[in-house]
This record gives structure tokens, C-alpha cells and sequence, in this order.
């Protein structure tokens, strides 16, 4: 059977396998060589070894846009868990109305980062106003405007993951919990959250990447304000390519260090997630 | 174990709580019926005869974005896209499971790492290269979206074709069916909780998106409904805050309009794809 079918490969994997190639194998090897390059257009490129991230490592403001991002990372991944850890842990409880309730947290998820940050632009700015501020006052509360947002965001994402978690919790280890006279908290710290590791797994890999990878909400909330002092790194990368010409090769070499970092992230989240796993068991 | 329900003020509590969420949205609705200059200075009270304009505010914000041409090629990137993700990378997924030689292995890998490329990596490369090959069209962009999203699509797929028993695959190839009827008649059919979750998940994805077709496009022809919102931004960031706010109106209700039509699948949805995420 399996040799009749590998000889339609073509067929089955052709399409994705050419639009792959055209939407992601070339862009991505291409990239990372003029990484090593400097050129205007793609077409004049010439090498210069590694003074591209020699310039990265050199710059500032990139600095600071790895900085910002990470603070606001590691922020936005603790409120959004917790604030959707205990959403999800009320609302699958018996109260009336419940599923509105879910229905209500989880929708804004489903608005563009693009409208969310002007959304978001009017509210925030309305009520600094009463102070005579804004958000691109300083860069603290461009941080804090960004997490509101993002907050508001993600926190229902999350809170549907979660509440799929608890519901798969068997609720005769809940009643034996019970019956074993464990405490509301006992029994939230011992056998709920060890019970719902898995969706910790997957919410605080979610958040901390969408964290990291932040475009939309940045360019329409604070569009790096004020002074380039919000900026966060994929909005650093942008407009060092298409703001500062002459420097695509830099903002290339800082689009792979940014990928390293990302990969980074996401396996040291994966190998200290499984091994709390792996303790609980 | 049957749960005592909870208390009212339960209830009340979030009913609050679910108001002040939705209050952001309230916000924008009530202040795209005012004019600018009150938007500015007073946005949280209610439109009054002084501050009322109407429409004027959806009519200058339509006009000013092309708003109805973005709607469209919005409608027609995202359906178009999705349908060609769905097509395409279930096949591959089901391929590379049930064949499983080196380049179907190899295939995957490749799969996996490009999920965690960010856009940034390619954005400018990407950008040139569809210039390049005259894709900065809507029919080019499904092309491009199939190829830099087929990462999660094939991997969400793989998870689930490897719990579909070969029994059935088996018995059709027994009756005479190719591969490829044995495909579209038997499988895909099985498929459908997984072409949910991906249809749902990229939907979410290509709707929203921003930088991808707006580095993509040829702006001058074609327009998605985030291009189009970000176009209201001028230069040293001065914005039309009546026409933003019509804007940012009509670009919510298809929005809530899809969610209020598929809730429970778009629920759904996102939890299957995280378990397999």
C-alpha cells in the first residue's frame, strides 16, 4: 500500500512542498546570508563577514528594544496566566451565566492586533488625559499601555485552554481529595494545578512567543514612542530595515538574532516546563 | 459530583467584570457618532446634539480607506488561503505519516523548524522575492500564506492522522480505489475535527493579519482591512480620530458577527489546536 502511495508524492506534497520553497526555504536562506552582506537591493549584495552583527551588538537602541521586549514578556506571560488561570478556575464552578461570561472574555482575541492597539489608543490616552499624559509619556507607560492591551488580548485565549484543562480533571480525584478532608487550597496547589500542567505548558508557551514576536499592538499603540524608547525587537527590526537605508544588512543580522532568541526561549520554556512535568508525576 | 450553584453575587461579580471587558468596545461604537473635536476632548460621554455628526464619521472613514475594497480582498485572501492550507497541507500530512521515508521525515523537520521562524527572519527577503515573482496579488498571496503557514498546518494535521486507523484505508485500496480516490472519498471525511481546528485557527491568522500582505501587496491595487485601518495613520502620526472610529467599527462587526455564527467551533477550535500545540 505505502508503495503505491509514495509513488502520488508529487501530488500530495507537491503544492505545499513548491509554495514552501517560494514562501519560506528561499526567503529564509536568502536572509540569512545577506546577514553577512551589505547591499540596498537584494540584487547588489556584498559580503562583509560579520560586521553586520558587530554593528547589532553595538547598537543601543537595539539593546534596549531586547530589554523592553523581554520585561514586557515576562510580565504579560505572569498576568495573563494567572488573571486566565483564575478566570477558568471561577467559571467552570456552578454559576449562572457562565457561558456568557466565557463567551465575553474570549472575544476580543479574535480582533486584529492592528484595531486592538487603536481600540485601545482611545481608551488609554482618555484617561491619562485626565492627568495631562498619554501613552507614549515616557517609556513605562508605553510598557504598561502594551500589557493592558495584550492582556486584554490574550487572557481568554487562555482562559478556553484552561478551562478545557480543569474539565478534563476526573472528578472522583477531586471527591477523594474531598473525602481526604484537603482544603480548598490544598487541593488547588496538590492536585488541581499538578493535574493541569499540560495546559500550563501549552498557555505559557503561547504567551511568552506571542510576547516576544509583539508587532501590531506595538506599531498601532505607541509605534515605538516616545523616541524610540518602546520599541520592541520586531518593531526595532522593521524600521531598521525600512527606515534607516543602507542598513538592511544589520536589520538582518538582527532578524536572525532574533530568531536564535526565540528558539532560544522556546526550549528553555520547553525544558524547564517538562521537568516540572516529569516532578509531578 | 453534582456542584451547589453558586450564590447571585457570583454572577453580579462577573457580570461587572464582563462589562468593563466589553467597555472598550462600547467606547469606540459610541464615539464613532461624534465629532472629531469632542472625540478628542471628551471621550467617555455619551454623543449629545452638540457632538452628534450621524454617519459622517463611517462615510468619511469608507472613503478615505477604500474601505469596501479591502473588506473584499480581505474576504478573498483569507477564504482563498484557507481553502488552498486545507487542501494542500492535509494531503502532505497524511502523506508524510502513512509513507514515512527519509524525504517525508525530512519534510517534517523542515515543517517544524519554519513554525518557529519568526516573520521578522524573512520579511524582507519574502518581500523582495514576490515582487520578484509578480505575486503581489491576491492569487499570489494564497501561494505565499500556503507556503510560510503550512508549518502548523501540517503539524496539527500529522497529529491527527496518526490516530486514524489504516483499516479503512485499507479496505477502500482492497476495492480497487488509487491512493488519491482512497484520499478524498475515505480520509478526508475522517479529517473533519482537524480541518475545523486549522480552518478556525487560520482564519483567525489571515483575517488579522497586517505586515505580511502589507510588505507583499501592491498597495496601489489591492488592500486588506488591517492595511487599511494602519493607511488612517499619516505622517508624524497624526490620525483622523471620527474616521478611525468608523473605521475601526465596520472592522469589528465581521468579527462578531463570525464569532456569534461559530462560536462553539472557534472554542473548540483553539483548544484542539493548543493540545496539539
Amino acid at each position: 500500500m505505502n508503495k503505491s502511495l509514495s509513488r502520488w508524492g508529487w501530488l500530495f506534497t507537491g503544492p505545499t512542498v513548491v509554495a514552501f520553497i517560494i514562501g519560506f526555504v528561499i526567503p529564509f536562506v536568502l536572509g540569512v546570508y545577506l546577514s553577512f552582506t551589505r547591499f540596498n537591493v537584494i540584487t547588489d549584495a556584498s559580503w562583509v563577514g560579520l560586521s553586520n552583527y558587530t554593528a547589532v551588538w553595538n547598537d543601543p537602541i537595539f539593546r534596549h528594544a531586547f530589554l523592553y521586549t523581554a520585561v514586557f514578556t515576562i510580565i504579560t506571560t505572569v498576568v495573563v496566566n494567572i488573571v486566565a488561570f483564575f478566570l477558568a478556575y471561577m467559571l467552570v464552578k456552578a454559576i449562572r451565566g457562565r457561558n456568557i461570561f466565557r463567551s465575553v472574555f474570549f472575544m476580543p482575541n479574535l480582533i486584529g492586533g492592528i484595531i486592538l492597539g487603536y481600540i485601545w489608543l482611545v481608551v488609554l490616552n482618555g484617561v491619562l488625559d485626565i492627568w495631562g499624559k498619554n501613552v507614549v509619556y515616557s517609556s513605562n507607560y508605553a510598557l504598561w499601555s502594551l500589557v493592558i492591551v495584550t492582556a486584554w488580548q490574550q487572557i481568554g485565549y487562555m482562559m478556553v485552554i484552561y478551562i478545557a484543562g480543569l474539565q478534563s480533571i476526573p472528578t472522583d480525584v477531586l471527591e477523594a481529595a474531598r473525602v481526604d478532608g484537603a482544603s480548598g487550597r490544598q487541593t488547588l496547589s496538590k492536585v488541581v494545578i499538578p493535574l493541569v500542567m499540560p495546559s500550563i505548558t501549552v498557555c505559557t508557551f503561547l504567551t511568552l512567543s506571542n510576547g516576544f514576536k509583539m508587532f501590531d499592538q506595538n506599531l498601532a499603540l505607541t509605534n515605538g514612542g516616545p523616541a524610540r524608547m518602546s520599541e520592541m525587537l520586531a518593531l526595532n527590526i522593521y524600521n531598521t530595515f525600512y527606515g534607516r537605508p543602507g542598513f538592511e544588512g544589520v536589520g538582518q543580522a538582527k532578524a536572525v538574532i532574533f530568531l536564535v532568541l526565540v528558539a532560544a526561549v522556546v526550549m528553555i520554556q520547553n525544558r524547564f516546563v517538562r521537568s516540572k512535568e516529569t516532578a509531578n508525576d | 459530583m453534582t456542584e451547589p450553584r453558586r450564590p447571585w453575587t457570583w454572577t453580579l461579580a462577573f457580570t461587572l467584570l464582563a462589562l468593563a471587558y466589553v467597555y472598550p468596545i462600547f467606547l469606540v461604537l459610541m464615539n464613532s457618532f461624534k465629532n472629531k473635536i469632542y472625540i478628542a476632548r471628551g471621550p467617555f460621554s455619551l454623543p449629545d446634539a452638540k457632538s452628534w455628526v450621524g454617519l459622517a464619521n463611517y462615510e468619511l472613514g469608507i472613503f478615505r480607506t477604500d474601505f469596501w475594497s479591502a473588506f473584499g480582498w480581505s474576504l478573498v485572501i483569507t477564504v482563498g488561503a484557507t481553502f488552498w492550507i486545507i487542501l494542500c497541507t492535509s494531503m502532505t500530512a497524511y502523506w508524510v505519516v502513512r509513507v514515512n521515508n527519509k524525504y517525508a521525515k525530512a519534510l517534517y523537520l523542515a515543517f517544524i523548524f519554519s513554525l518557529i521562524v519568526p516573520f521578522q527572519m524573512v520579511m524582507f527577503t519574502l518581500s523582495w522575492f514576490t515582487d520578484f515573482l509578480r505575486l503581489g496579488n491576491p492569487v499570489g498571496l494564497w501561494i505565499i500564506y500556503l507556503g510560510f503557514g503550512a508549518g502548523l498546518a501540517v503539524f496539527i494535521f500529522t497529529g491527527f492522522v496518526k490516530g486514524v486507523p489504516r483499516e479503512l484505508e485499507e479496505a477502500a485500496l482492497i476495492d480497487g480505489c488509487g491512493p488519491v480516490r482512497t484520499y478524498f472519498s475515505v480520509v478526508m471525511p475522517v479529517l473533519k475535527p482537524a480541518i475545523m481546528t486549522v480552518t478556525i485557527l487560520e482564519v483567525m491568522w489571515l483575517w488579522n493579519d497586517y505586515l505580511l500582505p502589507y510588505l507583499t501587496l501592491d498597495l496601489k491595487k489591492y488592500s486588506t482591512i488591517p492595511i487599511a485601518v494602519q493607511s488612517l495613520r499619516g505622517g508624524y502620526g497624526a490620525v483622523d480620530m471620527g474616521a478611525l472610529m468608523g473605521v475601526l467599527v465596520l472592522a469589528m462587526v465581521p468579527v462578531i458577527v463570525f464569532y456569534l455564527v461559530a462560536q462553539r467551533y472557534i472554542i473548540q477550535g483553539v483548544v484542539a489546536g493548543a493540545v496539539k500545540g
